[in-house]
């Protein structure tokens, strides 16, 4: 048992389910205020992270403003798909809406390879030294420090938005009963639009965060699914939920990795013990930790 | 004319036999009979490559019905068919490999044990619905996926393994030509099947629960029961279609069964028509020509200024991919009903003809 080696991997895990958490928060915003569970959440992330670094590379701009301009074009891109797409398919069976955005992560997922390529690019170095000791004794790479950085930041200013700004509000009102919230003057329309843009902006955060741990490539997408097991372990939509769950999928993957390097399995065992997770979970306790349990009226 | 009954404005029905026949008149049966015919030809009228598309709409229709069968008639959604297709593949290559019972009888063996398979893994379905479902059948596909690389003695392993040609007799069906008959022969009978499926008790239960599954528990219809039955169904055409699919290309590798292939299966039923038998081939057929499309326009634009632009030519499969996702969203916000429904609205139109309704 190679202890240094577990706690290095927690601490990676860690990390790396913050990041989970603040892609299933963008996830839980969409589902509560429409009702729309996005299967092209990953696509949102690799978007982001292709564009930043095209505006990084191509125009040679400084991060701050690749950055910005990367925010700015994923807010226009969600509403438009917000309007373009989903808005004609309200009303529409639950099968449907899960198809449309089914449909749309296979086309941006495609689009992406044809535009940039299937090779994985790095993201022009940000950061002077690499690594950083910490406590003496571990060495984390600079990127993982920010990355926690940005996380919280976004988690805080979820809870902020949410609780005192009057978008949050209306967003909220919405997200309990539409038919109320519309008849005391909120626009919908507008809170649906908005609750894109917000998710879209988030991921890309998540995406370009993880394209300058990592590099970008197409893999990026693959976090959109495992935002699934994150999202229903919390429960589908609890923001709060959302982000302990990403924790624990990411720390369950940390585990996962040191038990599958230990006994020496050779697969990627790490990639599939989510999954297990969430069949446990929706066999035991299908509306997660912290999810609303549907009552039906007859 | 005779024998051919004439209905020119609406249906007058006066029984309930009436209303469950699967063919309306004569007409309709002799039109079903012809093209029948028709397609029994085919090796004498297509080419080889044309007669590789037709098998291959054979038994991807077949797995196609099954998914149709749970999605558009019991509405719970899954997009993990493939994982069910390729283990009827490599189910029904590790029966003949490992008891050596003749490859003609696997191909239905194999189709009762993913029915099997399908059973367990439709155990979730007794408990949540909708999108929660749609999540387990995602686990599913990975989990299965993952199954498959792991379990060499069983799959052959991440090398894939390879599949005896089809005999019967002694007689071996190597040649596309004899092949499409045994493919043609099971897709008449599994699309029978499935058509008198929903004239029974059972199939009215399965529709009855994805209209209103609570007024249908009120009713008597046992839930739990017909829902995880609706898996096995589906499972079973699934399989069926796997094993066809793996004694035709005669090698089956895991690489083949991604999420990428459950998304096409749900684009073939949705472009055909959610709840349609006829609508599910035609959505095969859609989505097996599609990409043979975008790859004959590739080519005709080969070394024009568009071609080198774009590069098309060398991104093809990317551009396939986007065909097909593409498809499915304009499909669900222009066309919801599917292929089947702008066939009956032709239908209705030859009908009424002069006039407009």
């Amino acid at each position: 048992m190679d202890f240094f080696f577990l706690l290095q991997l927690l601490i990676v895990g860690t990390i790396v389910g913050t990041l989970y958490g603040v892609v299933a928060m963008s996830f839980v915003l969409i589902y509560k205020a429409s009702h729309v569970v996005n299967f092209a959440q990953g696509e949102f992330l690799l978007i982001g992270a292709w564009v930043c670094w095209w505006f990084l590379t191509e125009f040679q701009l400084p991060f701050v403003f690749g950055f910005l301009f990367t925010l700015v074009f994923m807010m226009i891109f969600g509403m438009l798909l917000q309007v373009l797409v989903l808005r004609p398919m309200i009303g529409e069976p639950v099968i449907s809406v899960i198809m449309v955005t089914i449909g749309l992560s296979l086309f941006f997922q495609a689009l992406m390879k044809w535009i940039f390529g299937t090779t994985a690019e790095p993201f022009p170095p940000i950061f002077e030294s690499r690594y950083v000791e910490l406590f003496g004794i571990i060495n984390i790479q600079s990127v993982y420090i920010m990355s926690i950085v940005v996380s919280g930041l976004i988690m805080l200013s979820f809870a902020w938005f949410f609780k005192y700004s009057r978008t949050g509000l209306a967003m909220r009102a919405t997200a309990f009963d539409q038919q109320a919230a519309q008849s005391m003057g909120v626009s919908v329309k507008q809170v649906f639009a908005m609750a894109w843009a917000i998710s879209a902006m988030v991921s890309a955060v998540a995406g370009v965060v993880m394209g300058v741990v990592n590099g970008v490539s197409h893999a990026l997408a693959f976090i959109g699914i495992k935002v699934f097991p994150a999202v229903i372990l919390g429960g589908l939509d609890s923001v709060v939920g959302a982000v302990i769950g990403g924790l624990i999928i990411g720390l369950l993957e940390a585990v996962s990795q040191f038990i599958d390097v230990e006994l020496g399995l050779g697969m990627n065992l790490y990639q599939v013990a989510p999954f297990y997770a969430l069949i446990i979970i929706l066999m035991f306790k299908p509306y997660g930790l912290f999810g609303t349990r549907d009552i039906e009226r007859i | 004319m005779a024998g051919v009954q004439m209905r020119p404005a609406g249906d007058f029905r006066t029984g309930y036999g009436r209303d469950t026949t699967i063919f309306d008149d004569r007409a309709s049966f002799l039109t079903v009979v012809i093209l029948i015919a028709i397609a029994a030809c085919a090796p004498l009228l297509l080419s080889g490559y044309g007669l590789n598309l037709m098998i291959q709409i054979g038994y991807l229709g077949i797995a196609a019905l099954g998914l149709n069968i749970l999605v558009g008639f019991t509405g719970q959604i899954s997009i993990g068919h493939s994982v069910f297709f390729g283990f009827g593949a490599f189910a029904s290559v590790f029966i003949h490999q490992r008891t050596g019972i003749p490859v003609f009888f696997c191909i239905p063996l194999a189709g009762c044990f993913t029915a099997a398979i399908g059973l367990i893994f439709g155990i979730p379905a007794a408990r949540i619905k909708g999108l929660y479902l749609a999540i387990a059948t995602l686990a599913a596909q990975f989990i299965l996926q993952d199954f498959f690389a792991r379990a060499s003695w069983f799959t052959g392993g991440v090398a894939g393994t390879l599949a005896d040609p089809v005999s019967i007799f002694g007689y071996q069906l190597i040649a596309d030509q004899t092949y499409f008959y045994l493919v043609l022969a099971y897709v008449v009978v599994m699309y029978v099947l499935a058509a008198n499926l929903m004239r029974t008790r059972d199939g009215r239960a399965l529709i009855a629960v994805r209209d209103h599954y609570l007024s249908a528990e009120i009713m008597g219809v046992n839930l739990t029961k017909y829902r995880i039955l609706s898996f096995g169904i589906s499972s079973f055409y699934a399989g069926i279609g796997g094993a066809l699919y793996a004694h035709y290309l005669g090698f089956v590798s895991v690489e083949a069964f991604t999420i990428l292939f459950s998304i096409q299966f749900l684009g073939m039923i949705i472009i055909g028509g959610l709840g349609s038998i006829m609508g599910t081939l035609m959505g095969t057929a859609f989505m097996v020509l599609l990409p043979e499309t975008m790859d004959a326009i590739g080519r005709a634009l080969t070394d024009t200024p568009i071609d080198t632009a774009l590069s098309l030519r060398s991104n093809i499969a990317f551009l396939q991919e986007m065909a097909i996702g593409l498809a499915i969203v304009l499909f669900l916000i222009f066309e919801p009903d599917g292929l089947a429904h702008r066939w009956r609205q032709i239908k209705a139109y030859w009908k009424l003809y002069p006039f407009s309704y």
